[in-house]
């Protein structure tokens, strides 16, 4: 599991960040992201994610808590994204404040 | 024969700026199996052609997986009468349905979802080869539907009613439509199953329209429409 700080994530660029993140669930591992992505970034990895399924990789799960609107309503970053491959994710379930994932290790 | 070409390039120019029409273009987006495309053939049925269909739909999930637009649609609860079986009217729904008027284009999507494993078309029977071609239209599908949000007006966003509402290819959609300010309404699918639950879908998300609908069977679509027409038109 990769816990990244928010430091880290600002100082990438937007596509730097969706590629970092895939890079590491294709990897095997599950990207915890402190202040998340945009939801136009996880927009993007979707796109992204979409571009790279093969038989090895059939995708990602994700969940995240999103912040409060930002200003202008133009930037709704979450406070926190979790990513994983969903290979080995067999669900992620979100309720209010609680974000759980069972973990398949077949 | 060049003036002649002038005065018709004129000519498509006046009546593009004097008489055209302001058509929204909507998409229909959500999960795989929300009912977009029995959706968009309810909507053809009603307003266009009973025996048109915009698509196929089956149980078996990407079974859309390329995008299909149907213009020049005229949504007009004026001249038409929905079915809408189980209703009643209303005194208020006579006024509401003289505002209720959209011409529209209609963009039936792929299911948007974060991973497609073909296994999972082959527990409908498909074999492997089939599943693995599947598998690949729809993610084809699934950057195909995203690509289309930038030419939307709006968009009805499908949930299946009986299913957690809660999943963030949901909220990345609404967060999205959030951002460029395109109007979103959320159509509460299979609300005629009996372990619907479309209250879940309106506390989560309180800040759009919830529309609860069955488009298998054509309950509630009136309001959906008038929704459509009020928010779109």
């Amino acid at each position: 599991m990769d816990l990244v700080s928010e430091e880290r994530i600002n100082s990438m660029g937007s596509m730097e960040k969706i590629r970092f993140v895939l890079e590491g669930v294709k990897s095997g591992n599950i990207v915890v992201l402190e202040g998340g992505l945009t939801s136009e970034e996880q927009m993007n990895l979707i796109e992204l994610t979409m571009a790279e399924v093969s038989e090895d990789f059939p995708g990602i799960e994700m969940s995240g808590y999103p912040s409060k609107k930002g200003f202008l309503n133009m930037r709704r970053k979450a406070r926190l994204t979790v990513i994983g491959p969903a290979k080995i994710m067999r669900t992620m379930k979100k309720e209010k404040d609680l974000i759980s994932a069972v973990i398949s290790a077949f | 024969m060049k003036s002649r070409k002038r005065k018709g390039i004129l000519a498509r120019l006046f009546r593009v700026f004097a008489f055209r029409k302001k058509t929204a273009k909507i998409g229909l987006y959500g999960p795989p199996n929300a009912g977009k495309t029995t959706l968009a053939n309810r909507i053809i049925h009603t307003f266009v052609d009973e025996n048109e269909d915009m698509g196929v739909s089956t149980e078996v999930p990407h079974e859309t997986r390329r995008a299909v637009r149907r213009g020049g649609i005229l949504i007009d609860l004026r001249s038409k009468s929905v079915q809408n079986p189980g209703s009643h009217s209303n005194p208020d729904s006579k006024s509401k349905r003289e505002r209720a008027k959209l011409k529209l284009d209609v963009v039936d999507t792929p299911g948007l979802a974060t991973k497609i494993d073909f296994h999972e078309f082959m527990a409908y029977g498909l074999e492997e080869e089939e599943a693995k071609r599947r598998a690949k239209e729809a993610t084809e599908g699934v950057i195909e539907a995203i690509k289309w949000l930038d030419d939307m007006d709006g968009v009805v966003l499908l949930m299946d009613s009986t299913e957690d509402p809660y999943t963030q290819t949901n909220i990345v959609l609404i967060g999205n439509m959030e951002a460029r300010g395109t109007p979103v309404i959320i159509a509460a699918n299979k609300m005629d199953l009996s372990d619907a639950a479309p209250q879940r879908i309106i506390n989560a998300f309180p800040q759009h329209p919830v529309i609860p609908i069955s488009a298998l069977k054509g309950e509630n679509m009136e309001k959906l429409y008038e929704e459509m027409a009020r928010r779109f038109g």
